[in-house]
């Protein structure tokens, strides 16, 4: 029913018919339609089960069961409170898990393979110039403005899709193992189905209102999964948090969408791109469109000022933190710089803000991530960071940079997130099998995990070598390539000459180039911490507990072992050229090349290329700095002292502060929450709400009537004489009018 | 002539008026209301008088004192009923018309 309009949007720009026509590419449209249908009949199963006895979805089970353990919890510190109750522990599983179990990933491989198709289809075209793209039906029509639901296929929506699909079956996979025991199995698969549905409309819509679709979508999902275990107050609140800091950013992307509508008449990527061809460089209004841009992109991709929730996000099952909010949906603010790459190279204000965000939130989170004991909170920061890696590159510029980072970030963090569950997962087996209510997520508990689960170990540790940036792991590549093109661009590019704050923009790419050293040096001592809290060193968890540990299942740890091959060798996608040794130059760059290529030339345009010496020497920087970091981190910590959560010393000093994380929750709660609220309480509700509209207008129109009637009544008296008098006095009043006039 | 019998049907119409106005006594009540129907009445008589020629104001005056006998049957048997009913004519003492 869908393929039938395609033809037209395709052929409109091209002459003749696109090379993709009667290719794979026509099923473009089954990718986000088969987690579509996962979701159909995920959420048909969760819903069904409530009309059949067994073990009810809300949680009821995980209360039940564990009606103790609840009440423990808020004895436990604050911090770890919401992540206590993490795991799912329903004695039955739910009665749909069988079905469940296999649509749940099954829709998201048949979704890779077609993508996957699709991908062979495309590079057996060879050089694409055009998007491919298939139009529906008409969406929005209003006079001028012609918005239609169509996709667009190009490459780098096709990067995403293949990201987005293959992580995400990954995930799936590891979820049937992490989840299968829950009550809410059914309902978790529906969530996590219509989240890659909404994703992949995302990545694949053609125009911005229809991003927008799937970036709302993605905000619900995500939602929903933060609060999935909602009947712990904190999870919920997590969500909620979650949800309004985002609406925050997509009040700036909605301007962004008007704005370009009022200034361009258009709000598809081909006709934005057409109208930018023509505006100057540096005007007011695509500056302005590039920063209201990426206010939407600085709330969902969690960056200074709105990265608070992503921290908080850790409340969801542990899955969901490795494909939501590590891989693919916190990266959807770079995939629409990228996705804009024409306006924003034509705004090298917007580009310095971008890059200086991105680079502040870098070292800022990394900073935190230093001094947390929630294994998951470690990895959240650490997300903060890495995506504040993402915005220097494609905020200077070096749109392929930033996107490798992204794919290798993926690969790698989600990994890490992956590990982590499965670490979670057995910590939380053994305290199950001795009844201990000690905090299955504090590293403190942990230690000297390895002999107990050596695929995790391992995995774990090509990520950690990975995320630090040591040769010739994948992040490697993509961080150094980051770092090297803002350094090439403080030397010579649109950026550099422009201004901001009467500070030169090449000024501001040196002081991001810095904060980024800073940034992995500390990502190196946070990771090397991390693995040896939890990996190394004598075993915390109890004489009792350590029977009982043990690795995780196959299907969780397969999935892990795939992804520990694409940390590994990611790089190669993008190899640079000064490691031309390993292999063919800069895939990637290749690749994306149609779409970012024009925008990235404008950046660069004047600067001269960094020499081979200089590059050898910028690696050498950053790959010393992230060996001493970890070397460093071994050197201080010593693992064999390590003592357990309820042995540890408190902490003091700045120590404290970053466990606190610089007090930005509480500082936010009281200059913006609390004002918000007493305002609301007050004024809003108390005053307008209560006083004004309920009193003054709904009640206060009833008094009148009521008050005009009583008035109105009394002259009813009865009395003939009255009557009589008030006849006379009205006959003499319009007498006396008309004769008056 | 007609400035005459004017000013002295507008005098019997005031009178009419007052008497309605300030008297208790249904039944006199009613009388002043008949002294305002026969004022109207030589209003009619004049000017058909002075604009001489037409039936139209004599006519008038027969339909209209046709009318005022029907009502003084109808007003003098509701004036009865109401004085066996409440045993007096005195109009602030009946306020039966309120609703």
């Amino acid at each position: 029913m869908l393929p039938l309009l395609q033809e037209a949007a395709a052929a409109a720009h091209a002459a003749g018919p696109h090379p993709l026509a009667g290719s794979a590419a026509e099923l473009l449209w089954l990718v986000p339609l088969l987690p579509l249908l996962g979701f159909v009949i995920n959420g048909l199963l969760s819903v069904a089960a409530a009309f059949h006895r067994g073990p009810r979805d809300p949680s009821a089970a995980h209360v039940n069961g564990h009606g103790d353990k609840a009440a423990v919890a808020h004895a436990h510190d604050a911090d770890h409170e919401a992540g206590h109750d993490e795991e799912p522990h329903a004695v039955h599983p739910h009665r749909f898990a069988g079905i469940t179990s296999f649509v749940g990933p099954a829709v998201l491989i048949a979704a890779f393979i077609v993508s996957a198709t699709i991908f062979i289809a495309m590079l057996g075209v060879g050089e694409m110039h055009q998007p491919f793209i298939q139009r529906y039906f008409s969406w929005i029509p209003v006079g001028d403005l012609q918005i239609d639901a169509a996709f667009q296929l190009d490459q780098l929506s096709m990067m995403m899709t293949l990201v987005v699909t293959g992580v995400g079956a990954l995930i799936h996979l590891f979820s049937v193992g992490y989840m299968r025991k829950d009550p809410g199995y059914p309902r978790y698969f529906a969530y996590l189905n219509l989240f890659v549905f909404f994703m992949l409309l995302l990545v694949l819509g053609a125009n911005y209102p229809l991003l927008f679709v799937g970036w709302e979508g993605v905000g619900l999902c995500s939602y929903l999964l933060i609060g999935f275990w909602f009947s712990d107050k904190a999870n919920a609140d997590a969500g909620k948090k979650a949800f309004i800091v985002n609406r925050i950013g997509d009040f700036g992307f909605l301007i962004a969408i008007f704005m370009m509508f009022a200034n361009f008449g258009a709000v598809d990527f081909a006709g934005v791109r057409e109208a930018a061809a023509s505006i100057p460089m540096g005007g007011v209004v695509v500056t302005g469109i590039c920063l209201f841009l990426f206010l939407g992109c600085v709330g969902k991709s969690a960056q200074i000022p709105l990265y608070v929730w992503l921290p908080d996000a850790m409340a969801g099952p542990t899955p969901v933190s490795a494909l939501i909010h590590a891989a693919t949906m916190v990266t959807a603010g770079v995939y629409l710089v990228a996705r804009s790459s024409m306006l924003f190279s034509l705004a090298p204000v917007a580009q310095i803000v971008v890059v200086m965000i991105g680079a502040v939130t870098a070292v800022f989170a990394a900073t935190i991530g230093l001094k947390q004991w929630d294994i998951k909170k470690v990895l959240a920061y650490s997300t903060v960071s890495q995506l504040g890696y993402m915005f220097i590159g494609v905020g200077s510029g070096a749109y392929v940079a930033g996107l490798f980072h992204l794919v290798t970030h993926a690969f790698f963090k989600a990994l890490l997130f992956l590990g982590s569950g499965s670490v979670i997962y057995a910590m939380h087996e053994a305290y199950h099998h001795t009844h201990s209510h000690d905090d299955a997520q504090d590293m403190r508990n942990m230690g000297g995990l390895r002999p107990y689960m050596r695929r995790t170990f391992w995995l774990m540790w090509i990520a950690t070598l990975a995320i630090a940036g040591i040769p010739f792991f994948s992040g490697f590549f993509s961080k150094d390539e980051i770092l090297g093109a803002v350094y090439e661009r403080a030397q010579g590019s649109t950026i550099a000459h422009a201004s901001l704050f009467g500070i030169s923009g090449a000024s501001w790419l040196y002081v991001a180039w810095l904060l980024g050293l800073a940034a992995a040096f500390m990502t190196a001592i946070y990771m090397t911490r991390m693995m040896i809290y939890t990996f190394h060193g004598p075993n915390r968890t109890g004489e009792k507990e350590r029977q009982h540990l043990r690795e995780a299942p196959w299907i969780m740890t397969g999935p892990l072992v795939v992804l520990g091959v694409l940390s590994a060798f990611g790089g190669w996608l993008n190899i640079p050229e000064f490691a031309e040794f390993l292999g063919p130059v800069g895939n990637l760059d290749h690749w994306l090349e149609p779409v970012v290529g024009q925008a990235t030339a404008m950046v660069t345009a004047g600067g001269a290329h960094l020499a081979p010496t200089i590059e050898y020497e910028l690696v050498g920087v950053a790959v010393g700095l992230a060996l001493v970091g970890m070397v460093l981190a071994w050197a201080v910590l010593k693992p064999k002292a390590l003592v357990p959560k309820r042995e540890a010393p408190q902490e003091e000093g700045i120590q404290r502060v970053l466990l606190d994380k610089y007090y930005v929750d509480e500082i936010y709660d009281q200059t913006i929450v609390q004002p918000v609220v007493s305002v609301s309480r007050g004024l809003l509700w108390r005053g307008i709400d209560v006083g004004l509209i309920d009193g003054l207008g709904v009640n206060g129109s009833a008094y009148l009537a009521k008050f005009v009637g009583f008035i109105g009544s009394q002259v009813q008296s009865g009395k003939l004489g009255t009557y009589a008098w008030i006849l006379t006095i009205g006959v003499l009043a319009v007498l006396s009018a008309f004769s008056l006039r | 002539m007609l400035a005459e019998a004017l000013f002295f049907s507008a005098v019997l119409f005031v009178i009419g008026v007052v008497g309605v106005l300030i008297r208790r006594n249904a039944i006199i009540v009613f009388m002043c209301v008949e002294l305002m129907l026969n004022a109207v009445n030589l209003t009619f008589i004049a000017f058909a008088q002075r604009y001489g020629g037409r039936m139209t104001g004599q006519v008038f005056v027969f339909f209209v004192m046709t009318v005022a006998a029907a009502e003084a049957a109808v007003g003098l048997a509701i004036i009865i009923a109401l004085f066996r009913h409440r045993h007096t004519v005195n109009l602030q003492n009946i306020n039966v018309l309120k609703g």
